[in-house]
Order: structure tokens, then sequence, then C-alpha cells
């Protein structure tokens, strides 16, 4: 079952019904919302310009994620890198250009929550989780399920939900400070923390915006164990200054420097490219 | 699968929450009527009408410092506001004491008194129905609520936050105040509502009288308490302190703040509007000073007082804020705005918990020094010793993600 690639790229303005009707002419149904990876790319993002106050932190921007691919993304402070996540994300909307998770869903069009339900999971770039909640409770809260206020009113953890906490707590190595306030783990365990946070949400598209900032050689090492054993099943963008580390990934790397992409292709290409020398690596 | 509600109820409160609401539902429904009814007034554990009516506004006050407490210590939402919704309670609960005086006022007349001086010939729509009590509480619970419920959606969804949230409360309430204060309302303008005779039929000056009304407010605020406690401790109140603490990465995990800020604080102002249901027939008048900036702020000082994130915090608070405040305006009645924000500032200073976070520190320091004790006894393993200076370390934090 195939989609015509031309129809979500080239949507018009006010298609959004289209996109999540689903079926798009085509008769390949598709429930509201569900991801479509038919032309097995996860994430497209086309043209995208973001400017404050007349800077443009994105330049029209494009780039393309296949699915279950590991990308990892570099380039100098004030790059964009951020600004790209927020704009994936549903923070900032871009003044032009297209986001696409998958065929089908516009993520121009979307708030923060529903992005999240849509299958992507972000981690900042300063670790954001609950430090007066346990890490238990962290993970709790983060867990795949109706985050309604009504369903919340009378939510109990059962089984699958507690063995998959469980799990989380063993992958990112906090089983034992299970019950500690998360605001008093070191910033590596917060990093970790929070990306348990992202997959106890299973999403099908993790952003990691500079994951291993602050953590150890050894935490580091670790942390890159598991993002490789995390691709083929979940997509991941990984957003880091440590080469090591972006070595140790291995994956296909992006440079980005002024809101736009300066060069693309595995590490030892883009760090042997002579611009990305000069503004970058060379420095 | 759900747990039953009272299953939960049970265990969110534990045996020694029971414990004390079980002991202050005997104080309140047994003691003190036996003790204001039965013993002559020159014993020395004779209760006064003064003492109960004080301790039953308290009761109230303590009710919406609570509540309060829900939005701004839980949900790290100021509301420089919360004087409307009690307002609100208080005057549609004031409509039906209106009407039950009957054609005992000065007129004569079917009409509350202000009414016919006003050369009103009947009832404004809006009072259809005042005469029913059971109406009155209802208004006094869904007025406050609708009107929070709509603010709310519109401040919520548009994102306003921290001081200028407040600041939008605070204008509400002066322009609500501004519309109570003109005649032609139909609230009686400045004077607002008072003379009030009977209640239900019955006098409502007469003893039994006060110390029915005694007893709910003591059951409001433990029904508050509680409903607070089962709130807090359930996965909503998980995800409510979280919006506090972190309210970005609570969207990017898939949880619409807006609705969740939404629910709290029409509950918030829900549980005010019957604090002042049950406040206006026991003080005897409502007019539109309830609805002053200074009420309002008054609120957030018993919450800060009294310790904000904490419920039974507050309740301390409204309790020594306003015994101090009937000390202070019969001793020396200038003074008394000096000594609160003095003690304002002090709080602010040097307690950012409030009187439990003191009393915990205190039991903490205890606690510690036993410890120190213990370890020099036998070697401590170094894991323990991590988790408790850093349980010392947590309460400075916490009072810092409470101020965001
Ligand atoms: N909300 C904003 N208002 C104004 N300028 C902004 C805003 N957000 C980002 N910028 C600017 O946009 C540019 C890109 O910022 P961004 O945070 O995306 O860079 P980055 O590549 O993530 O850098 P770093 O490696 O330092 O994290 C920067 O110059 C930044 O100052
Ligand atoms: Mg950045």
């Amino acid at each position: 079952m195939r989609v015509e690639s031309s129809i979500s790229r080239n949507a018009p303005a006010d298609g959004q019904q289209e996109h999540w009707d689903g079926e798009a002419s085509t008769g390949h149904v598709l429930k509201p919302g569900e991801l479509d990876l038919s032309h097995n790319v996860i994430l497209y993002l086309d043209d995208i310009t973001v400017s404050f106050d007349g800077f443009r932190a994105l330049n029209a921007l494009s780039l393309q994620i296949d699915a279950g691919e590991l990308r990892c993304i570099i380039g100098p402070n004030g790059a964009g890198k951020t600004t790209m996540m927020d704009v994936i994300t549903g923070k900032t909307r871009p003044d032009s250009g297209k986001a696409f998770f998958g065929q089908t869903i516009d993520l121009t069009r979307m708030t923060e929550p529903q992005i999240a339900h849509a299958g992507i999971g972000r981690k900042f770039q300063k670790p954001t989780i609950f430090e007066h909640h346990t890490v238990f409770e962290n993970l709790e809260l983060a867990l795949k399920t109706d985050k309604r206020v009504k369903k919340s009113l009378f939510a109990r953890l059962f089984g699958d939900d507690l063995d998959k906490i469980a799990d989380t707590l063993r992958q990112i190595r906090l089983a034992d400070q299970a019950d500690r306030p998360a605001g008093l783990l070191s910033h590596g365990q917060k990093q970790w923390l929070e990306i348990g946070m992202l997959l106890v949400q299973d999403p099908k598209l993790l952003l990691l915006d500079e994951p291993v900032a602050g953590m150890t050689d050894d935490e580091t090492e670790r942390t890159a164990e598991l993002f490789v054993s995390l691709k083929g099943k979940h997509s991941l963008m990984v957003v880091e200054h440590d080469m090591a580390f972006v070595e140790a990934l291995g994956g296909k790397v992006t440079v980005l420097c002024e809101g736009s992409v300066l060069a693309e292709g595995d590490l030892a290409t883009v760090q042997a490219d002579p611009r990305v020398i000069d503004v970058y690596l060379g420095r | 699968m759900r747990t039953p509600a009272s299953i939960k109820l049970v265990a969110g409160l534990g045996p020694k929450g029971w414990l004390a609401v079980a002991i202050t539902a005997l104080v309140a429904w047994v003691l003190v009527p036996l003790a204001h009814l039965m013993l002559p007034e020159s014993h020395p554990l004779h209760v006064s009408t003064f003492a109960i009516t004080l301790i039953g506004k308290i009761l109230c006050y303590a009710v919406v410092a609570v509540a309060m407490d829900l939005i701004w210590g839980y949900g790290g939402i100021l509301s420089l506001g919360h004087g409307l919704f009690f307002a609100l309670g208080g005057y549609s609960f004031g409509m039906y004491l209106m009407r039950q005086i009957g054609r005992e006022g000065s007129y004569q007349s079917d009409l509350p008194d202000f009414m016919v001086f006003l050369d009103w010939k009947e009832l404004p729509w809006y009072w259809t129905g005042s005469d029913h009590f059971l109406w009155a509480i209802f208004l006094a619970v869904a007025v406050p609520g609708v009107i929070a419920w709509i603010f709310g959606y519109f401040a919520f969804r548009s994102r306003i936050k921290g001081v200028y949230f407040s600041i939008i409360t605070q204008a509400l309430t002066y322009a609500a105040m501004l519309f109570f204060f003109r005649n032609e309302t139909g609230f009686g303008g400045n004077n607002g509502f008072t003379d009030f005779k009977r209640i239900l039929g019955y006098s409502i000056t007469a003893p039994e009288t006060r110390l029915v009304l005694f007893g709910l407010s003591v059951a409001l605020l433990l029904g508050t308490l509680i409903l607070g406690r089962v709130l807090i401790a359930s996965k909503f109140g998980k995800v409510l302190t979280a919006i506090r603490d972190a309210e970005s990465r609570v969207m990017f995990i898939g949880y619409n703040p807006l609705h969740y800020k939404l629910f709290i604080w029409t509950v918030s102002a829900m549980l005010c509007g019957l604090a002042g249901a049950l406040y206006v027939p026991q003080v005897g008048i409502i007019n539109p000073s309830e609805m002053s900036v200074a009420n309002s702020i008054e609120i957030a000082i018993w919450v800060a007082v009294g310790g904000r994130g904490t419920l039974i915090g507050p309740v301390f608070g409204a309790a020594i804020v306003n015994l101090s405040k009937s000390w202070f305006t019969t001793s020396f009645p200038e003074y008394w705005l000096f000594f609160l924000g003095l003690l304002f500032i002090l709080v602010t200073l040097y307690l950012p918990q409030g009187v439990v976070g003191l009393w915990a520190k205190l039991t903490r320091r205890e606690a510690k020094a036993a410890a120190a004790q213990a370890k020099a006894e036998t070697p401590a393993a170094p894991a323990a010793r991590n988790s408790e200076s850093n349980a010392a370390e947590l309460p400075a934090g916490a009072a810092k993600g409470a101020s965001a």
C-alpha cells in the first residue's frame, strides 16, 4: 500500500482535513493522526524559515529523516539546532515551510501535547524533569496513557505499567533511585531520567538535544550504547557537540550553520569538508 | 479497573488523618455545643457566642485559604482575586437571607429595604428563586464556578502566567467591586446585605442556629481538606505540581495544562463560594468591601504564613493572621496593616515554607541530631548519609518551585 508522495508534499495550505482523513484519494486507509511511514520517511522538513525580530534562526532549512534512522545534528552555537526541535514539537511556529511527521501528519498545525501523542518525544537541552517528584513518579507521569483530566483523577497503575516503568528504570540505570526525589540526582542521572521519560512514552521519533552534556565519560559511553540499541525500533535525532559521542553513535551526520544545512554525510566525510572545518570543527 | 472512591479516600488520608478528622468533628459537634449551651457563662470552660462566631468566621477563611493553596501552592498560579469568589458565594446566599427577612424590614415590604428605597416595584429577574434555600446554595457554588471557568478558560488558553495572571485577577475583582457598589446593580450598593433575621425559618441569632452554622463550617473545612488530600494524592495532583515545576515538560509528554489548571481553578472558586455562603449568616453582613483588592491579597498572605503546598498550613495561616487581626483591631487598630506587612515580609524572607515549614525544620533538626548520635555509635553506610543530607536540602528547592 503506497500513498502518492505528491499528496502530502504538495498539500494545499487548507489541506488539513485531507491529512487527517488519511484516505487522500488513494484508498490507503489511515486513522486520523496515525503515522504513515509508507515512504520510509519519518520526518520531513522543507524550506523552514523562522525569524526572531528579523533574525533568521532557521533559513530555508530542509531535512529528512528515515524511519529507524539515528541522525546526529552538529553545528556551532546559535546554528538553530534547538530552534529546529522547537518547530518539530510545536513550540515555535515556522514563518514558512513544511514540517511533516510521516507522510500525512502536519506538525505545523498541532499543539505540543498533540505532537507528543502522535509519537514525538523530546529531551530538552537543559535537563527538564520534575524535581519534586520521585524518579518513579517522573516516569509514571510520562507513561503512554490517556492524559485527560478525568482519567488522571481516577488513574491507577497496573501490572503492565509497572513492568514498563521497571524496565525503563533498569534501562536508564536508576532502579535503585526510584523513590528519591528527582531533584537530588546528579546532572548525568537527570539526563538519563529525561531520556527514560521519553522511552516510557514509546515514541516513534526521539529528539535529543545535547543528551550527554554534563555526563562523565563512562556515562556518555553507556548513553551511546543505549541510543545505538534504540536504532531501528525508534528513529532518533541527536544534537551533540561531543564528537567522540557522535562517532560512537555512528549514524549519518547533518551539519547546521546559520539556520540551514551546511553538509550531510557520514562523520568522516563531513569532518573532511573544508566548509565544516571552517565554521565549526576548525575553531 | 478502578479502585472505588471510598478506598482511595481511606488510603489518601491515612489512619492518623482520620483520627484527626474524628477528633475535630467530636470537638466541633459535641464538646463545643455542650460547653456553649450547658455550662454557665461564669464557668472557665464556657464557650462564648463571641468565640463561636469568631471561630466560625475563621473556619470559613480557612476554607478559602485551602482553596487558594490548591491553586497557588500546588498549581503555582497566584490568584489575587479569590476575594471575588468568596464574595459571590456570600452574595448568592445573602439574597436568600434578605428574602427571609420577609416583611420585617423597616418598610414592611416584600421587597428588600434597599429596593423599596430605590423605588423598585418588583424583584429584578436575577432574584428569581432567591427565596429557595437550595437554589441559593446552588448559586453560591455555581456563580463563582461559572465565572472562574470562563475567566480561566481564556486566561489559561492564552497562556497568561505568573504576575500577569495575578494582575488580571486583581483587575477582575476590582471591576466586580465597582459593579456591586452601584445601587442599580440590585445588590444593595455600598451597604450590601445586612439585618438578616432568619435562616430556614430559624432565628439567625439563636444559639442553636449559630452552633449549626459553626458545625457546618467545621464540616466544610474538613471536607475541603479531605477533597484537597485526595486530589493532591491522585495522579491529577502529581500532574498539577508537575505543571507548576516544569510546564513545558508536561506539555511535551502529552498533557494539556489548560484543562488541569482550569479544573483546579474552578474547584477552588467553588469552594470559596461555599465558604462565603457560610460566612455571611455568621457575620451578618456582606458588602462590596469583601471584593476589595486588600482582601484578596490577605488571602494570599494567610497561605504564605501557613505554608504553601501543605494542605494544613493555610488553615493555621488563616487562624494566626485572623486571630492577630481581631486582637490588633481591638487593641491597636492603627497598627494592624503595618503588622500584616511586616509578617508577610518576615515569612517571605525567613519562612518560605511558612509555619508548617518551620515546624518541619525543627523536627528534622531533632531527627538529625539523633541520627548523628547513632552514626557516632555505628559507622553509617555512605548511602544513608547521603539521603539524609539531601532530605535537608530539598525544602529550599521546594520553596523555589512553589514561588515560580
Ligand atoms: N525565542 C527567541 N527569541 C529570539 N532569538 C532566539 C530565540 N530562540 C533562539 N533565538 C536565536 O536563534 C538562534 C538559534 O538558536 P538555537 O538555540 O536554535 O541555537 P543552537 O543551535 O541550539 O545553539 P546551541 O548549540 O548553543 O544550543 C540563536 O542566535 C538564538 O539567539
Ligand atoms: Mg541548542
